[in-house]
């Protein structure tokens, strides 16, 4: 990690700084432990208690001691930090009283006046004390005598400032204690010191700060302060703390920079913003660059200046830190800084010299980084590094562009005068790298030294940068910087380099679908087609630009006619012949097919008119366009024939084509729309509602992976066949935007492989489904037709009419349709009504006819007549022969209707007509001129709303005779509470059972009634008495009942019976014990 | 403010971009797409951390000589991606979170409104977006 390559320059600022320590007093004494001292001093740690709440550290002390000279102490003002001696140490050795006495007092005393006179408070005095010595004295004093004195004569409630030192070169354990002691002594002592006088240091420095809005504050005087402190804490090995210096002094200049761009400008900026005369990048070898630090001093330095040697500092102490990567990064964020600026301090800067100093200062850090790291190292961080790699490629390519070194005929004398005062502003090299054969220096200097050369840096470069951005998976940013280097080649006349780089970018925008990119990169790739003379690539190209609506209307124009000047040309090589998609040129929009079924006889004339949407912006004459005719004969075809037609095929011969998209990712272009579905569950027992919810249909389609090495597929075309049934139509001019062309063709359909004519099966289609209902109030009739439009198509609908067509002449059919236009959209339906009126006695059925005219209702296929649309129907029984009426009573003496208590349902049936045509079947009865016939009621209710008690059904004998009424009384209890509606009362005609028109009888629903099993009883009035709370009358039946003579049961037409209570609701309240539970416990 | 907003789909192609009118739009399109590299990276660099702290912003993609590239991603991995010129100062990353704030709320209408068809272009953002360009800090 040490950053010093070379021998470090003979200044005081290095790492090999320790705090000065001075040594007064017996210096052969201080000599000879010396040693030991330097050695055990940084051995143990100790812990740094910081002032303003900074965290404690654990440090490890050295010291450079130094003789003691008065020189040494600081005077007053002086604000040097690293030459400042934080700690005084007087040794002596003297246990003789009389020594003391004579010399050693005297030298004490001056020695501790000279520290007063600086004010210095860090000082100590060490007494070593040696046995050997003292043996041979005679006037011996206990060693603790002179320390008493020396501690009473100086050391003036300080006590702990004399320490005395035994035997320390001796390999005793009191020696070893001794050692111990002293040296805890002596790093608390300097650990006080640090604290102390950084501390003041600290201090000044920040009412320094204070004054900065003072008018002849310095922003490079109080620099040298603040980097006084780092150095300090640079020699303390506290990095972390000297990276926060020069951090904030960086901060501190930015925001000044950006409040001189605010308007609010410091006189000191004014020498920042001298022009730049020199961009020799950042010089990142050294710890300290000298040069650029005492420009500072000088108040000499550029803004460019004041940056690198910022830079550099944080350089070296974040590689100190072993953060080499935060350096790259921290790099790339100063070049782009110092380029912002520059722009906003508006110092002017030669064209080209920035450049330079980027491109510099880039491979710079970059080459600072490797010096420092391994090449698995640099391998696995290529994402921190590879954005200066970009930079200096960026850079180089726009210095060459700039020189005049990427055109063909190389750089004129104008791109000389310019390549040779941008090497003027390099200067020398600087000796440091002087040595180095790779060095930016040197790498610029060659790379503008001529085409060749700039050509082989640059390629270096970019391949580089493209495989760096490659193998960490930035395929982007890799197509990109190549799509400069496609350029480069394209001004180098060299298009087969570019192609595939051009080619490369154009199918990453294309699978993502980047509109303005692919057709930039589009413009590229066709004029290096064009050099290259792939004429059918770039036709293709054209083509493609020729349709596209990025591009401008000349643009256009210009691909198109490139096309068509191809086209006119006399072809050299008849044969060959070029083919271009067609989707390009023009859409098919619709195909219209007449007749409409597109089905003809053998010989019959078919004409197929297509609309054609041409791309191209301007009108475009075609000598031919022909319509290919794809037979597919194959098993099954009628069966495919009907699907295609009914999936494609609209009314009135026309299919259309939707417009293709713009230039979607495929991916993203086939998923389906979702396909939701209301869904309704039914309990099977009695058709009531158990869950509902929306489901999506295609969710396979939705959920499936979708293959993203399919993307780019187009789907494969259909090969063409020579000779193959074709439609032709010559020399028509497409007009940009849709056209129709009109193919009238006779087709015979020959069957080469027979003698025999071929059956053709046809479909056809209808575009509406349309059914009819009979609606009554009381013994008016309605019949109400509905239209629902199957087709994709909107139509308009008109004079709609209903004819009787049988020659009932009493019969009226009044329309009730105000309307005589109506729109029909497509999938929707509409209604039509007729009142059904009569005078005399109703035929039985009545033959309808139904028509309407019909029209697409998008105006421009208003051209085409069709004929109505007609649908015929027969409506009968049609007149109301009874009417039913129901009714529920509360329980005698109550209000209303309780749930759980019995009520009376009363049922009328009243007959309305006198004896009809339609009432002659073998339930008719006849005796003494009166008529009768047999009919079933039933009371059902589906919705168990209610219970029937007792019997629900029963058989009553009904007179045909107008206003016969039959009433029928039942019970029924309202199992739930509020607004009810009635349950059904149904009638059927009960036919007996020597019937032999049992093709007339609903074989299925009501013969297997086990309520009518007891029939054979022969009672009038069989009554079920089981109480079918489910109003289900569709029990089981048991198979034994089949084959036996049974009466059978005919349901009444619907327009037969009217019931005119249907809708009526009944109130019914809750009863008060509703909640009560009985429990009975054994 | 922003001189170039962009909405990108999960599947990378552009569901809406614009940028100031004064500048030339196709570098901008080149810049948002080359700046989605480093939107994959960090989403899938951070992906887990990322959904655990329900953190969509991605803070600074990549810094240019003259713009800033800011990327932003919802749940549902649509990227938004916000140029800013570099000489703008005034933009701080709170700033510029808040703008992302306010771009994906005005998608998440564009997303509520029943005629808008997921993964179709948006239409209907130029007011918000022309208010984010303009307005000055």
């Amino acid at each position: 990690m040490d950053a010093s390559e070379e021998p470090l320059p003979p200044v005081i600022y290095t790492m090999e700084n320790k705090p000065i320590v001075t040594c007064a007093g017996d210096q052969n004494l201080f000599t000879s432990v010396y040693p030991t001292l330097s050695q055990q001093l940084p051995r143990e740690p100790m812990e740094w208690r910081r002032s303003y709440g900074r965290a404690p550290k654990m440090i490890h002390l050295e010291s450079n001691f130094v003789q003691f000279k008065e020189e040494l102490l600081p005077k007053e003002g002086n604000k040097a930090l690293l030459t400042f001696p934080f700690l005084h140490i007087y040794w002596t050795e003297c246990c003789d009283t009389e020594v003391y006495k004579a010399t050693v007092k005297d030298d004490l005393t001056k020695w501790q006046n000279v520290l007063k006179a600086h004010s210095s408070v860090d000082w100590l005095i060490v007494i070593v004390e040696n046995d050997a010595k003292k043996k041979n004295k005679t006037n011996i004093l206990p060693r603790t005598s002179i320390v008493d004195k020396i501690r009473n004569d100086f050391c003036n409630k300080q006590s702990d400032r004399c320490v005395v030192l035994s035997d320390p070169l001796k390999d005793s354990s009191r020696t070893q204690e001794s050692w111990n002691a002293f040296l805890t002594k002596l790093r608390t002592l300097l650990l006080m010191s640090f604290t102390k006088n950084l501390g003041k240091f600290e201090d000044d420095m920040r009412t320094l700060r204070e004054k900065r809005t003072e008018p002849g504050w310095s922003f490079c005087e109080y620099f040298m302060v603040q980097e006084e402190l780092a150095f300090v804490f640079e020699m303390l090995q506290q990095f972390e703390d000297a990276l926060v210096q020069y951090d904030e002094l960086d901060a501190l200049f930015s925001q000044y920079v950006v409040n001189f761009g605010a308007g609010d400008g410091a006189n000191w900026l004014t020498f920042f913003c001298q022009p730049v005369k020199s961009w020799n990048g950042l010089i990142l070898r050294k710890p300290i660059d000298m040069e650029k630090r005492e420009s500072i001093q000088r108040r000499e330095a550029t803004l460019l200046d004041l940056r690198s040697y910022l830079f550099s500092r944080q350089c070296t102490l974040l590689l100190f830190l072993q953060r080499p990567w935060e350096v790259a990064q921290r790099a790339l964020e100063l070049l782009h800084n110092c380029v912002q600026e520059l722009k906003l301090l508006e110092v002017s800067v030669p064209p080209g010299a920035l450049d330079c100093w980027v491109f510099l200062s880039c491979l710079e850090v970059l080459q600072r980084i490797e010096g420092c790291c391994d090449r698995a190292q640099i391998d696995s961080n290529i994402a921190h590094t590879v954005g200066l790699w970009s930079y200096a490629t960026e850079k180089l390519k726009s210095l060459g562009y700039l020189c005049g070194l990427v055109s063909e005929k190389g750089p004129n004398s104008e791109d000389l005068n310019r390549t040779v005062d941008l090497l003027a502003g390099l200067g020398a090299e600087r000796p440091e790298t002087a040595n180095t054969a790779q060095s930016p220096y040197k790498k610029l200097k060659e790379a503008l030294s001529s085409v060749e050369a700039f050509e082989k840096h640059y390629l270096d470069l970019s391949h580089a940068t493209i495989e760096m951005y490659t193998s960490i998976g930035r395929i982007r940013s890799a197509k990109f910087v190549g799509k400069d280097l496609a350029e480069f080649y394209m001004r180098k006349k060299a298009p087969q380099k570019a192609e595939i780089y051009l080619q490369g970018a154009l199918k990453n925008y294309l699978a993502e679908g980047w509109a303005l990119p692919i057709t930039h990169t589009r413009k590229q790739l066709a004029e290096c087609q064009k050099h290259l003379g792939q004429i059918e690539n770039y036709l293709q190209t054209s083509s493609l630009l020729a349709s596209d609506h990025h591009l401008t209307e000349e643009e256009r124009k210009h691909f198109c006619q490139e096309i068509l000047d191809f086209a006119s040309q006399p072809s050299d090589s008849p044969g060959h012949k070029i083919v271009l998609p067609m989707h390009s040129f023009a859409q098919l929009r619709d195909l219209h097919f007449d007749p409409s079924n597109a089905v003809v006889h053998v010989g019959g004339v078919l004409c197929v008119e297509i609309t054609m949407y041409s791309q191209m912006p301007v009108p475009v004459h075609v000598e031919q366009i022909v319509v290919n005719v794809h037979f597919s004969i194959e098993k099954n075809s009628y069966r495919k024939t009907a699907e295609w037609l009914t999936k494609h095929k609209t009314s009135n011969g026309i299919i259309n084509f939707p417009p293709e998209t713009a230039p979607f990712p495929v991916s993203q272009n086939s998923l389906p729309a979702l396909e939701l579905y209301e869904m309704f569950e039914r309990s099977p027992s009695d058709n009531s509602l158990n869950t509902t919810g929306i489901i999506c249909r295609n969710v396979h389609m939705l959920l499936r992976r979708q293959e993203s090495s399919s993307s780019l597929e187009m789907p494969s075309g259909v090969a063409l066949e020579e000779g193959a049934h074709v439609l032709r139509c010559s020399h028509v001019t497409l007009e940009p935007g849709a056209n129709q062309i009109t193919f009238r063709t006779q087709v015979s359909i020959d069957c080469p492989w027979s003698i025999y004519s071929t059956v053709i099966a046809l479909t056809f289609s209808v575009p509406f489904r349309t059914t009819h209902s009979l609606l009554s109030s009381g013994t008016r009739k309605y019949v109400q037709v509905c239209v629902q439009n199957l087709s994709e198509l909107d139509f308009q609908l008109s004079d709609s009419y209903l004819v009787d067509t049988g020659d009932s002449t009493d019969l009226q059919l009044v329309p009730l349709n105000t309307q005589s236009q109506q729109p029909i959209y497509s999938k929707q339906s509409v209604f039509f009504v007729w009142e059904l009126k009569w005078t005399e006695e109703p035929p039985p059925s009545l033959h309808c006819r139904f028509s309407v005219g019909f029209s697409p209702a998008s105006e421009e296929q208003l051209s085409i007549s069709l004929k109505p649309y007609t649908y015929e129907f027969k409506v009968e029984n049609f007149f109301t022969l009874y009417n039913v009426k129901a009714e529920i009573f509360p329980p005698s003496g109550m209000e209303y209707c309780r749930t759980g208590s019995l009520c009376s349902l009363e049922v009328l049936i009243t007959r309305l007509s006198d004896l009809l045509e339609v009432d002659k079947d073998e339930a008719l009865t006849e005796s003494d001129e009166h008529f009768s016939t047999k009919l079933m009621y039933e009371v059902v209710d589906n919705s168990s709303n209610w219970a029937v008690c007792g019997k629900s059904c029963g058989v009553i004998s009904m007179p045909v005779a107008a206003r016969a009424t039959h009433r029928v009384h039942m019970e029924v209890m309202p199992l739930f509470a509020g607004y009810l509606p009635l349950p059904d009362v149904r009638l059927f005609k009960y036919l007996p059972h020597h019937s032999a028109h049992s093709s007339q009888l609903d074989a299925d629903s009501w013969i297997e009634n086990d309520s009518l099993s007891v029939d054979k009883h022969g009672d009038d009035q069989p009554d079920s008495s089981s109480l079918k709370s489910r109003g289900s009358v569709h029990s089981a039946c048991s198979s034994e009942h089949k084959g036996l003579p049974m009466p059978r049961l005919q349901a009444l037409p619907a327009g037969q019976v009217f019931n005119s209570s249907s809708g009526t609701q009944v109130l019914v309240i809750p009863s008060q014990d509703d909640h009560v539970l009985e429990v009975s416990v054994t | 403010m922003a001189v170039c907003i962009a909405v990108i789909a999960k599947e990378n192609y552009p569901l809406y971009i614009r940028s100031t009118p004064t500048e030339n739009e196709l570098k901008f399109h080149y810049m948002v797409h080359t700046s989605l590299d480093v939107v994959d990276e960090k989403i899938s660099a951070m992906g887990k951390a990322l959904v655990d702290q329900r953190e969509l912003y991605l803070g600074l993609l990549y810094p240019t000589e003259d713009y800033k590239v800011y990327g932003y991603v919802t749940n549902s991995k649509v990227k938004f991606v916000m140029v800013v010129d570099s000489s703008n100062t005034a933009l701080r990353d709170n700033e510029i979170r808040s703008m992302f704030r306010k771009l994906h709320n005005s998608y998440t209408d564009v997303m509520c409104n029943p005629f808008y068809n997921p993964g179709d272009r948006i239409q209907a953002f130029d007011n918000m977006v022309t208010s984010m360009m303009i307005q000055v800090c």
